[in-house]
């Protein structure tokens, strides 16, 4: 007796659970039973269950039969001639898409060659092991797993196309290449995702070499003239919005430029790019801190306003200026309504970003690397027949990590690019690389891929010949433009009278715990000092209570808390934050007393 | 040449004066020539200790700190032929430096005496008194008859045979540990019951439990001895540590055997043999991560945890509790308490060590801020 299960409710038993399986698995493909029906038959826990509910991941393969697959050649050529389609195959019970309790008790096959007799399914394509991300990493099987996980992490953060209306929406942090490239070497799900529509890449020919050091440790070095002509270029927009927001007692905020009375009026500089409804002009050229919507609200405490102050209607300035460290230009204004009915009006900005030292590229490979250096065209080497590198990859990112897809990918990028075709990548079905060499070689180069090179700087000929080829290069949004910070001084905590932390509002870069102690180690006693004298105080202390003592303003003298005006006082310099530990133990109820001696 | 050399005694350690002793003989060096290696090596000497105002107990935290980084959370090593995992790693090196009072994994290293350790034929013998065997190992079945209210004990006599137990020793141990039962043999099975009472359940049941435990001989707690040939002698790796006992067995070279267990040692073989069991096993952990430490860092830490006497690990009951300023003490856990009782006894703090004055923002008696100036103010010039 085996118990049944109904999407996962109990309906009753069966006997013979293994033949009730066959027999309803039969009937769904005969279509008699809903072909979104999926039957498991557990017999370590002795429970048949029946799964119809959505949310199930299925996937679709070919039911095999005595060791052969259903779908014969006659079907591939009535697909061909376009006389049925995918789900003519489901009807006729030649596909089938199983969810992940009834894969347990078949056997699938992921090629036609492996296919025994106990084999009850065989893979549609091998690459559907692969997800769908990874699919599109060309000769994926002839890389290391992890390199190839890290290689489809690093493609969704590729720049690209990432849609084709981008000019009228309005996302947040949104990066757009120049000029996107389909790829040279692809694999089919290329086509099926529709990638040439949406290309998150470039073409770019490159050299496995070492060159003046500038790519060591995964650095890149970049050819300028490349860049000139718009090699890894992109636009980096952002939308800034305001709203006239209405508040209790029928006030509302006024977008336009601020009257000189307005509470915490800037300077009629800073409202210099807003035309007269208060917004900025489009493609002004916008710099940090730059006002862009000029904006007023009414004062915060109504109430206290009308009974004590004189300039009883005084508004307060709330105008949307730029974040600290992003420039642009006005790309785009919108003045429109929100779901309220208020006043809207966004206004997008646009940065051109070259590609400068520091940002991240990568390759579909999961080797990324940052730009070291950008060397002047003339300073490159170049081969034999005059060919320049955009991209100088270090030949030290290979051994160790084993991803020879990298390598394939660049042979087959330069067959690409010499015969003018696309190169079928798809993993486990890929043009073979003995044929890529033979076409390499049929074209009239070195059937390995390298190349005869001049040192770009003397001119002398490289000992080497040099692996040279083309490859998909990806560049990633992580760019220096967004991370570059410094600060001398700068805003405080109050509590604390330490910086405050954050690149956004300026903030300091902590010496932590562990750099103290390296500074501690190396014994520089006054460097140390003086990195912790952010928060220094010079506290005036009674030397007879030991504690700090108050200035009191109508005597216009510092008074001790117990002795009055009969103590001696004398300044300390100590870190604010040791002062707050003295208050605190103060209000633990413990007398901290000061003992003071002369130092000298 | 003695004369000489006498001169320098003291100010060079004497192990270095010693090997100079030798190398000059052999070389056959002439009093002037060894006047001059001295002097060079004095020189040597001095420029290779630490100087005044050298931070070394940071710069052994972060020697110790950096690599433990890098060392594997988790790893057990597998000693010798057999199966027996002793904690390494990290997990190891923390349980030294807290100074735990049992290690996770106890071990004894046994060496013998100097006819044993060469020959095999006696080691069976010395590892039947040393591991702990009870009536759980000698066992086929035991099991309680409610009926008749008694247990029934079946040895395995192939087993006892292997162990070395006879079925005497079985009994007259069952007889001495449990002085209210009787036991009766009758075909090779064992009834034990209650002499006086009726056996309820329960305690048939707790008196079954016992018996499982009970000792027939060897050491407490010594699960495992494991032989193993180590520069040509056979040393004996035991999982369990009980020196006491194991030193009272006239096979063992006492003067050579050690435990891992650092209280135990401290207590039966005096502070210094902690201290250097100390330096033995951390090193011993750092070699096998294969990474490196000068073992001064070791000696430092080892002499910091022991020179109050008693062991006390690198935590807040241990060293740092002793620290004699009230800021170091609270700037390391549980703050607002040492605060508190230092306020009751209106402790001063002199503000003489880093921590402090890296509190207050001033300058650290360390490295460039060490040495002072000392001068006569003009006050103090009239005094006189």
């Amino acid at each position: 007796m085996t118990d049944v299960y109904l999407d996962e409710k109990y309906i009753g038993t069966c006997e013979n659970a293994k033949q009730v399986t066959s027999s309803i698995i039969e009937e769904r493909r005969k279509q008699k039973i809903p072909l979104e029906l999926n039957i498991n038959f557990n017999p370590e826990y002795n429970e048949l269950s029946i799964h119809t509910c959505p949310g199930r991941v299925r996937r679709p393969l070919i039911i095999v039969e005595k060791g052969e697959p259903l779908l014969t050649e006659e079907h591939f050529e009535k697909l061909r001639n376009n006389e049925i389609k995918w789900q003519d195959l489901i009807d006729q019970g030649i596909i089938e898409y199983l969810d992940a309790n009834e894969e347990e008790n078949s056997l699938v096959a992921l090629r036609p060659k492996d296919l025994t007799k106990e084999h009850t399914h065989l893979e549609v394509n091998p690459i559907s092991i692969l997800g769908f991300i990874t699919s599109l990493v060309p000769y994926a099987n002839f890389g290391q797993s992890s390199r190839l996980n890290r290689g489809s992490k690093t493609q969704k953060q590729a720049l690209g196309l990432y849609t084709s209306n981008y000019l009228i929406r309005m996302d947040t942090d949104i990066n757009i290449l120049q000029y996107p490239q389909v790829p040279l070497v692809r694999s089919f799900m290329h086509d099926i995702v529709k990638y040439d529509k949406h290309p998150s890449g470039q073409n770019v020919t490159i050299a496995l070499l070492s060159y003046d050091g500038f790519n060591m440790e995964d650095a890149l070095i970049i050819n300028k003239g490349s860049v000139e002509r718009g090699f890894a270029r992109s636009y980096y927009f952002r939308p800034y919005n305001a709203q006239e927001i209405r508040y209790q007692g029928g006030l509302v905020d006024e977008v336009g430029i601020p009257d000189k009375e307005v509470k915490a009026y800037r300077s009629e500089e800073d409202y210099k790019l807003l035309e007269d409804d208060g917004i900025v002009y489009p493609e002004a050229q916008i710099r940090e801190d730059d006002v862009i919507i000029g904006k007023s609200s009414p004062p915060r405490f109504l109430g206290e306003m009308e009974e004590f102050s004189i300039a009883a209607n005084t508004r307060r300035e709330s105008s949307v200026a730029i974040k600290r460290g992003e420039k642009g230009v006005v790309d785009f204004v919108v003045i429109t309504e929100n779901a309220e009915g208020n006043k809207l009006i966004q206004v997008r900005l646009r940065d051109l970003r070259i590609p400068e030292a520091g940002d991240k590229f990568a390759s579909r490979y999961g080797q990324k690397g940052v730009i070291g250096r950008i060397i002047p065209q003339a300073d490159m080497p170049f081969t034999a027949s005059g060919i320049v590198p955009d991209l100088i990859f270090s030949p030290h990112s290979i051994p160790s990590r084993m991803t020879i897809s990298h390598l394939i990918e660049v042979i087959g990028g330069k067959v690409g690019a010499l015969a003018g075709r696309f190169i079928d990548g798809t993993t486990f079905s890929a043009e073979s690389e003995p044929d890529l060499r033979k076409s390499l070689k049929t074209l009239g180069f070195r059937e390995d891929g390298t190349e005869k090179m001049y040192n770009g700087i003397t001119g002398e000929e490289f000992e080497a010949k040099i692996f040279v080829g083309n490859m998909y290069y990806l560049k990633l949004k992580y760019m220096v433009a967004n991370k570059m910070h410094a600060r001398a001084t700068g805003k405080i905590q109050l509590l604390t009278r330490q910086p405050i932390e954050g690149r956004s509002m300026g903030g300091g870069l902590r010496l932590g715990e562990m750099e103290k102690d390296c500074l501690v180690a190396h014994g520089a006693s006054l460097l140390l000092k003086e990195r912790f004298d952010s928060d220094t105080v010079k506290v005036p202390i009674c030397q007879k209570s030991g504690l700090i003592s108050y200035y009191d303003a109508r005597k216009n003298k510092l008074m001790s808390p117990i002795h009055g005006e009969d103590s001696d006082i004398s300044y300390v310099e100590m870190s604010y934050a040791f002062k707050l530990l003295l208050d605190e133990l103060k209000s633990l109820g413990i007398y901290p007393k000061l003992k003071m001696e002369d130092k000298f | 040449m003695a004369n000489i050399i006498s001169k320098y005694k003291g100010k060079i350690p004497r192990p270095l004066i010693e090997e100079l002793e030798k190398l000059a003989k052999v070389n056959k060096l002439t009093d002037n020539q060894i006047k001059k290696a001295l002097a060079k090596l004095e020189e040597k000497y001095k420029y290779s200790l630490i100087q005044p105002g050298e931070a070394i107990g940071i710069v052994t935290a972060e020697s110790f700190g950096e690599p433990g980084t890098q060392m594997t959370l988790r790893t057990f090593h597998f000693a010798g032929v057999a199966e027996m995992n002793i904690t390494l790693g990290l997990p190891r090196l923390i349980e030294i430096f807290d100074a735990r009072k049992e290690p996770s994994t106890p071990v004894m290293n046994i060496h013998l005496n100097s006819p044993y350790n060469k020959n095999e034929k006696h080691l069976e013998k010395i590892i039947a008194r040393i591991k702990e065997i009870t009536v759980k190992d000698v066992l086929l079945e035991i099991s309680i008859n409610i009926l008749r209210s008694h247990i029934e004990l079946v040895p395995n006599k192939s087993r006892m045979k292997d162990l070395g137990v006879s079925e005497e020793e079985l009994t007259k141990r069952i007889k001495e540990d449990f002085k209210t039962v009787e036991i009766e043999n009758k075909d090779n099975t064992y009834f034990i019951s209650f002499k006086n009472k009726e056996g309820t359940l329960p305690s048939l049941f707790i008196l079954k439990e016992k018996i499982k435990a009970a000792r027939i001989k060897g050491i407490k707690k010594i699960s495992e001895v494991i032989p193993k040939k180590e520069n040509n002698e056979i040393v004996c790796i035991a999982s369990g540590s009980s020196l006491k006992d194991v030193y009272a067995i006239e096979e063992v070279n006492f003067a050579k055997t050690t435990s891992n267990n650092l209280f135990e040692t401290a207590n039966l073989l005096g502070i210094e043999a902690a201290r250097q069991l100390i330096i033995n096993e951390a090193s011993q952990v750092i070699n096998e991560q294969g990474l490196d430490i000068d073992i001064r860092h070791i000696m430092f830490i080892s002499d910091l945890m022991t020179n109050k006497g008693k062991v006390m690990g690198i935590t807040r009951s241990g060293i740092t509790n002793e620290k004699e300023s009230v800021l170091a003490r609270a700037s390391f856990e549980t703050p607002i308490k040492h605060l508190i009782n230092a306020s009751l006894t209106g402790e001063i703090d002199r503000l003489s060590s880093v921590v402090e004055n890296v509190m207050i923002n001033q300058p650290i008696p360390v490295g460039t801020g060490l040495p002072g100036l000392i001068a006569k103010t003009k006050k103090e010039k009239k005094k006189k």
